[in-house]
């Protein structure tokens, strides 16, 4: 497959494929770009004129707009690391030969098929709910204060739904990658020395890097654009407590119907996107490779 | 040191009884191999030793103590597998180290162990690369260096030579031989080619569903079977077997000849046609159908001049001939 010919048909058949997935791609950030410095709000008669950057430093000055820089790398980190842990634990356990095994696989699955919007009512009515939530009738049943989970701590909240999304992604990953670890090196360990503890440092984890290398990449580029959870439970609050970049975006384009500044936001959230991705792939990028 | 005593062992998988029963002696610095057709539990009985599986009843001393319920690290044994459960992620060094870091070696003396079993296995130049960058012999070098380090009492070998080539086999069956004659520690051999278990054991074990056929040197099984299962097992070509009516004239229900103790002599007892020849330059080997419509190989040393077709006279050496009674126990 590596003949003059056979290259240049190769690269004939893959370029109309090519072609669309640069229009695909390029359109709508052009216009994106382009809507960024324009004046284009839809409450007002005329939309029409540059703006030049102003719409970049209304966003740069707004203390709102650092406040959901930092939340949503919390709500990305923090879910990454809740699932990447637990996730771990869960396949740990479940990769344990038990009666049932199947019947509790789906069950650990399950929760991946259920919509963030359900999913974000149904923690927030049946568990986090003050009155009739499972956690406050935990909580008055212990004589204590029920917590105001949505009030209180609005990102930890959210980081918790979100999490639990997740987690069963993250544990079908790890779960898979611990079935394809041979026996016979855990054995091998086993004669070797190696306490329990050691196996899972030594052999068990440096197997699992490229897994956990994948969920982290595949979940961080989900996680950046997590909107349905917070729109459902804190709408962004109480205040801006709980608002993400693409929360903010939201807000700008659908509620103060400022195209302009929404876009410029957009452009905001592609940078770091970018940003981040630089580092992941920097930082962690390598275990992809052999 | 090294001294291995299995009493009445027995395991089971549930209701299939895999070993029902065997006692056995393995001495200091002795070469045991464990032989027998697949599934005939060997491996097994090696991971019983090695503490990788429970033994469902008897017990198994190790030294002069009791090991049965011991963990496999607290035995004091290395076991090199048969795909050799390297670490992939870690360099030649740090694998062979492996056992010493979790012993709680000092650094030091870890990397000196290292050095020397490199030396030994001529993996100096490799200590850096990792077992993927490795070819098979390389890589089995690596998996016995991680298991001499520790300077166990006895090795374990689970058939380690089944996946490598040809040329490399016989390269290894004496870099094997020779670790054994420099070390002369205990080591337990698990295959299933009687080639391996002759020309490396000082005693081979042949075992047959679960059972322990019989124990004796490689010579000791070639020359005197005890049964129908270890004649037609050890040796090749395999023997031949011989029933009826000539058995009978040697007061046996099975009459074996071994193919190397078959002459080609004008006038022999036993005529029949040549079917297939295999020249070989140093042996022929021949497939002759005898008028009574039994088969036997002959090997007939050097050059012979017959082709398919032809017929020839047999003779067996008298000596040579082993009798089996009608329970497939050998007659003395």
């Amino acid at each position: 497959m590596s003949t003059q010919s056979t290259r240049l048909a190769a690269r004939l058949m893959v370029a109309p494929s090519v072609f669309v997935l640069f229009i695909w791609m390029i359109v709508p950030l052009a216009m994106t770009l382009y809507f960024s410095f324009r004046f284009y709000r839809l409450l007002t008669p005329e939309r029409s004129g540059w703006v030049g950057l102003t719409h970049y430093t209304w966003f740069l000055n707004s203390p709102d707009f650092w406040l959901a820089l930092f939340n949503t790398l919390a709500l990305v980190g923090g879910v990454l690391v809740i699932t990447v842990i637990l996730g771990v634990l869960i396949a740990l356990l479940i990769d344990q030969p038990v009666k049932g095994q199947g019947m509790l696989r789906i069950l650990v699955i399950a929760p991946f098929f259920v919509m963030p919007p359900v999913a974000a009512s149904i923690w927030e009515n049946l568990f986090m709910h003050p009155q009739n939530g499972l956690f406050s009738a935990i909580a008055r049943g212990f004589g204590a204060q029920p917590i105001l989970f949505l009030e209180n701590y609005p990102l930890m909240s959210v980081i918790g739904i979100v999490s639990w999304e997740w987690l069963p992604f993250a544990t079908l990953i790890f779960l898979t990658a611990l079935q394809s670890l041979s026996s016979e090196q855990l054995e091998a360990a086993e004669m070797d020395g190696a306490s329990p503890l050691n196996r899972f440092r030594y052999i068990i984890l440096p197997h699992l890097t490229r897994a956990i290398t994948v969920v982290i990449l595949i979940q961080t580029i989900f996680l950046l654009g997590i909107f349905g959870e917070i729109f459902t439970t804190t709408q962004g609050g109480p205040g801006s407590a709980s608002t993400t970049l693409p929360y903010m975006i939201f807000k700008q384009a659908i509620v103060a119907k400022d195209i302009g500044r929404a876009a410029a936001g957009g452009i905001i959230a592609v940078i770091l996107a970018n940003i981040v991705a630089y580092f992941l792939m920097r930082g962690i990028g390598r275990h992809l490779d052999n | 040191m090294g001294k291995i005593q299995l009493t009445q062992v027995r395991k089971s998988f549930g209701e299939v009884d895999v070993i029902p029963g065997i006692d056995l002696s393995i001495e200091d610095g002795e070469f045991v191999v464990f032989v027998g057709p697949s599934g005939c539990g060997k491996s097994t009985l090696l991971r019983l030793i090695a503490g990788l599986e429970d033994t469902s009843s008897g017990t198994i001393a190790i030294d002069g103590k009791d090991a049965t319920h011991l963990p496999p690290a607290k035995r004091g044994l290395a076991m090199v597998f048969q795909s050799y459960a390297l670490y992939p992620h870690m360099s030649v060094r740090k694998n062979i180290a492996f056992p010493l870091k979790m012993a709680g070696m000092s650094e030091a003396e870890q990397a000196a162990r290292v050095e020397r079993a490199a030396k030994v296995l001529n993996l100096t130049s490799y200590l850096d690369r990792r077992p993927g960058q490795l070819s098979g012999g390389q890589r089995q070098r690596v998996a016995i260096g991680r298991a001499i380090v520790r300077e166990p009492s006895a090795f374990l070998f689970d058939e380690p030579l089944s996946n490598l080539d040809a040329a490399l086999r016989v390269g290894m069956r004496q870099e094997i031989t020779e670790l054994h004659q420099s070390l002369k520690t205990t080591m337990i051999y698990v295959t299933h080619d009687q080639v391996e278990a002759m020309t490396m054991a000082d005693k081979i074990v042949v075992l047959n569903a679960g059972r322990v056929e019989q124990v004796g040197s490689p010579l000791e099984l070639y020359h005197r079977p005890q049964n129908l299962f270890v004649a037609g097992f050890i040796g090749s070509p395999k023997m031949n077997f011989i029933e009826g009516a000539e058995a009978a004239k040697h007061g046996a229900a099975t009459i074996g000849v071994r193919p190397e103790h078959l002459d080609i002599v004008a006038g022999g007892p036993w005529q029949g046609t040549v079917g297939l020849t295999e020249h070989l330059g140093s042996d022929t080997y021949l497939k002759v159908t005898l008028d009574s419509g039994e088969g036997v190989t002959v090997r007939a040393p050097g050059e012979v001049a017959v082709r398919h077709g032809d017929r020839v006279a047999l003779a067996p050496q008298a000596a040579k001939i082993h009798r089996f009674g009608a329970d497939g126990k050998a007659l003395a």
